[in-house]
């Protein structure tokens, strides 16, 4: 069951080849074999909601015994831990909030609910979504299903390790320099950060809010347009969200690349990447070229001024988004505080682990008087270059393609002492996220049995342009379904 | 750019961080080296270019200004550390 595409699973739903209670269960039964850290799991999930899960499913089979007619109806999925979950325990892979029952829904959980989905649980990450390689949880690191040794990718690297290793068909997951499309390449699945403002951020818990994008992560591009058609739209409680109209994802598939002008910024096959992806990157733009694209060079200047600019602007608005954190309302206090300013300081130095503390002082400075010009300033200036960048490129191309990391997935604990050499993982993907723009990454090969990602990137509002690129690659090509031994 | 311990002690203040004694010399490495890598804005020229804030050429959208929240306090105030009668506690403030 677990290798089906989400549109067999809504067949064979329909045709009774098995209940969604009988799915729902055999993805619960694969948690339960797979997941658990002690008995060396992928540790993919911070909490499992097995009676809540079999309870939506029982209503599912219920609306399907009535015709019920909705597309994803009875198919289970997993929620990355940030998204609110009333009722359930909403962590955000920090120990600030192990003891936080969310009071309410996020729009993304409403609306997926809504559509007959039954959660099987929230998935691990980096804490408060901090990282990029999932080792800053509270609740431990995630395992890459293809090499145990390895990072899945973060920081929704619970939720790309979940649908790698068949745990469940989708995840949601969020995007704010690359937390969808690193571990949806690290981890050879498909996973798409839509325009900025397409999916709520209500209930979503905030890093960065003028970054902060939620997404997918599923087995196919195709996976992907149906899971995000139920999850995009405009909602009234969130301030940036996009009043425009969400086209049908899964209708525009079929769109031919034929004449399509796909651009490769020179800038993303410049030292610095591995030999292997590159060549994997280069077979693959041969695949679109067959396809019909026309392919050509272009430039982003500022590239090499995107990874700077996001370490002012994300943790100047996570110093602030994170002040909240106080010890008095919800979330950890610390024992016995004797004064206010204790209550403050220790709750949250008890709470927070270090990425996150170094995050929220790194913004505390830059905000700081005498501070501020130099530093946050002047990266909301570089931002507008790195923006304008992409303006001038989409004047020429329809899409851009490249890879989405410089390698494949690295080793637990290689990167994790060194802040810098973590942040620059996110090269490829840092840009997209100051610009607002839909990114996507899909599998394209392996090097050394570990898969690599093919990341492409659309104007604002083009996530169809992108789905439908994806599909007709993974038509032509059969990276997507490999799958890791022994899941 | 090296942020000395004296400094981060003084950010982490601001911050409403407490962080132990022995943990400050790695802050202060660890964060210094943050530093460094942003230094690399300086080289870009950027006279005259207005600063970006939101990604989207959008303005902030208006609401009617109406009720749409009822009273929650209880639901909300069942999370929290601390209650009574309807009230966040914390230690004494004022004298």
């Amino acid at each position: 069951m677990h290798n089906q595409s989400l549109k067999q699973l809504a067949a064979s739903l329909r045709e009774r080849k098995f209940s969604s209670r009988e799915l729902t269960q055999h993805y619960l039964d694969r948690i339960a074999k797979l997941d658990p850290k002690a008995s060396g799991g992928i540790n993919s999930f911070i909490t499992v909601c097995e009676s809540q899960a079999l309870a939506q499913a029982d209503a599912a089979d219920a609306r399907l015994a009535k015709g019920d007619a909705a597309p994803l109806l009875g198919i289970p999925l997993a929620q990355k831990d940030i998204f609110c979950t009333q009722g359930v325990k909403t962590s955000c892979g920090s120990k600030m909030l192990d003891n936080f029952i969310a009071p309410y829904d996020a729009t993304a959980v409403q609306k997926l609910n809504a559509a007959g989905m039954p959660m099987l649980g929230k998935t691990n990450m980096d804490e408060f979504a901090m990282g990029s390689s999932n080792e800053t949880s509270f609740y431990g690191p995630v395992k890459n299903p293809w090499d145990h040794g390895r990072v899945p990718g973060g920081s929704s690297g619970g939720s790309a390790a979940a649908v790698t290793a068949g745990l469940a068909p989708v995840a949601t997951g969020t995007d704010t320099g690359g937390s969808i499309r690193q571990p949806a390449a690290l981890c050879g699945i498909s996973g798409i950060k839509p325009t900025y403002g397409r999916v709520s951020r209500y209930g979503m818990i905030a890093f960065a809010s003028s970054l902060d994008q939620g997404g997918v992560f599923a087995r196919s591009a195709e996976d992907c347009a149906l899971v995000l058609q139920a999850m995009a739209g405009f909602d009234t409680r969130d301030s940036t969200s996009l009043d425009v109209p969400v086209p049908d994802y899964a209708a525009d598939l079929g769109q031919s690349l034929k004449g399509q002008r796909i651009g490769l910024p020179k800038e993303y096959f410049a030292d610095g990447l591995d030999p292997g992806v590159r060549a994997a990157i280069e077979e693959a733009v041969k695949v679109y070229e067959s396809l019909g694209a026309q392919i050509r060079e272009i430039s982003l200047p500022n590239t090499q001024l995107a990874v700077p600019t996001y370490y002012v602007v994300a943790p100047a608005e996570a110093s602030s988004n994170l002040a909240r954190f106080d010890g008095v309302r919800y979330g950890h206090r610390c024992d016995s505080p004797k004064d206010l300013m204790d209550l403050y300081t220790r709750s949250r130095g008890e709470g927070f682990g270090s990425e996150v503390q170094r995050r929220i002082m790194v913004g505390t400075y830059v905000l700081s008087a005498g501070y501020y010009d130099a530093y946050y300033l002047k990266a909301q200036q570089v931002r507008r270059l790195i923006a304008d960048d992409f303006k001038k490129a989409f004047d020429s191309v329809d899409l851009i393609l490249g890879p989405t990391t410089t390698t494949p997935a690295f080793g637990l604990g290689e990167k994790f002492d060194d802040p810098v050499a973590m942040y620059l993982n996110d090269i490829y993907t840092i840009s997209a996220n100051l610009a607002g723009l839909p990114g996507m990454s899909i599998p394209a090969g392996f090097v050394g049995g570990l898969p690599v990602g093919l990341q492409l990137l659309g104007n604002h509002f083009q996530e169809a342009k992108l789905l439908a690129a994806a599909h007709q690659y993974q038509q032509a090509t059969d990276w997507h379904i490999r799958r890791p031994e022994g899941y | 750019m090296s942020l000395q311990p004296d400094q981060v002690r003084t950010v982490a203040r601001l911050a409403r961080l407490a962080l132990r004694e022995e943990d400050v010399p790695a802050y202060s490495r660890k964060l210094s080296s943050i530093l460094d890598m942003v230094e690399q804005l300086n080289a870009a020229q950027t006279a005259g270019v207005t600063p970006l804030a939101h990604p989207l050429d959008v303005v902030q959208r208006l609401r009617p200004d109406e009720v749409t929240e009822g009273d929650q306090r209880d639901r909300f105030q069942s999370i929290a550390p601390q209650v009574e009668n309807g009230l966040y506690l914390v230690p004494k403030v004022i004298e």
